[in-house]
């Protein structure tokens, strides 16, 4: 017999600290199979969030650095431009990317940076405890919204991916969910894709992932996997809205 | 013939691939693991496991490998 399906080489044997059913190690395979796929795995490097994936450095087999909170699109920018051979990718979560680093993303896509920036929203901040992040959805309870998000004084969730798609500078711009197998293989064809973007130096591409966080939503993986369908997608909807054919710089 | 290799002190026991098998065939043990979780195991006495890969597909700890 034939492995059919095995651990993509850019991932290496450390068992992952996240909690069971946290989408994060879903998203690490992926990113694993894209380095995989182009072979650039000897030539790419990660700037990890400060957030639940701050550890990426102990389960990827390629350089990684760290960056401060929310700024990894500004270090990835750095790199790029010192060493455009290199394959540069952000993983940010969504207090990292949508709050803290509003300012930084925002900019690098519109400055049409060729890095690729994997962005998980889980719609909470993970590692600091469950607070509110900009991504939370009306009514849902966290631990800095204990009666639930509210309009008047919180405002609406945030859509980056809607958001950074109005801007000239990106050229790939996708979000998916990480639920059923369906949605994780569409989400695998679209990291691939942000990956060859920067391969091909077409520019700015960056892909949403919805996750899950059963921990801070106080739900079983079961559960919270169900809460992706029923309550993240008809807010946060599904596809591709940005992708260029050509690119417009170089 | 197909099979499945779980990899047992990796598994949280989230069961998310108890969930997308399309046969049944993964169940949960009473016993825990290294890290103290209730782990899962295959239970397939009459081969019946097509090699999917949708268990491994949706395992967020990659601890599962498919044979085919």
């Amino acid at each position: 017999m034939k492995p059919v399906f095995s651990k993509p080489k850019a991932l290496n044997d450390a068992v992952m600290h996240y909690c069971p059913g946290c989408g994060h190690g879903v998203v690490h395979r992926l990113v694993g199979e894209a380095l995989d796929h182009f072979d650039i795995l000897d030539r790419t490097v990660g700037v990890a969030p400060v957030g639940c994936a701050v550890l990426m450095y102990d389960y990827f087999n390629c350089d990684i650095i760290e960056a401060p909170h929310g700024r990894p699109p500004a270090v990835a920018t750095g790199m790029k431009r010192s060493r455009p051979d290199l394959i540069i990718f952000a993983y940010q979560g969504d207090g990292d990317l949508a709050s803290i680093g509003l300012a930084e993303i925002v900019h690098a896509a519109n400055r049409g940076e060729n890095v690729t920036v994997i962005f998980v929203n889980n719609t909470v901040y993970g590692m600091t405890g469950g607070q509110m992040a900009p991504t939370t959805l009306l009514g849902q309870q966290t631990t800095t919204s204990p009666y639930g998000r509210n309009l008047n004084t919180d405002g609406y969730p945030i859509r980056m991916a809607e958001m950074l798609a109005t801007l000239e500078g990106t050229s790939y711009v996708a979000r998916h969910a990480i639920d059923t197998p369906a949605n994780i293989l569409r989400a695998r064809k679209s990291i691939f894709r942000a990956f060859e973007m920067q391969v091909k130096d077409m520019g700015f591409s960056f892909v949403e992932l919805l996750t899950t966080c059963p921990t801070n939503w106080g739900m079983s993986s079961r559960e919270s996997i169900r809460r992706i369908k029923e309550e993240l997608i008809p807010y946060f909807p599904l596809g591709v809205f940005k992708e260029k054919e050509v690119a417009d710089y170089i | 013939m197909a099979t499945i290799k779980i990899e047992r002190d990796k598994c949280k026991g989230c069961v998310l691939c108890v969930d997308v098998c399309p046969y049944g065939l993964i169940c949960q043990e009473k016993a825990i693991n290294d890290q103290g979780y209730q782990y899962v195991v295959l239970e397939d006495p009459d081969g019946r496991c097509t090699g999917c890969t949708l268990c491994a597909v949706v395992c967020p700890d990659i601890c599962i490998e498919v044979f085919k």
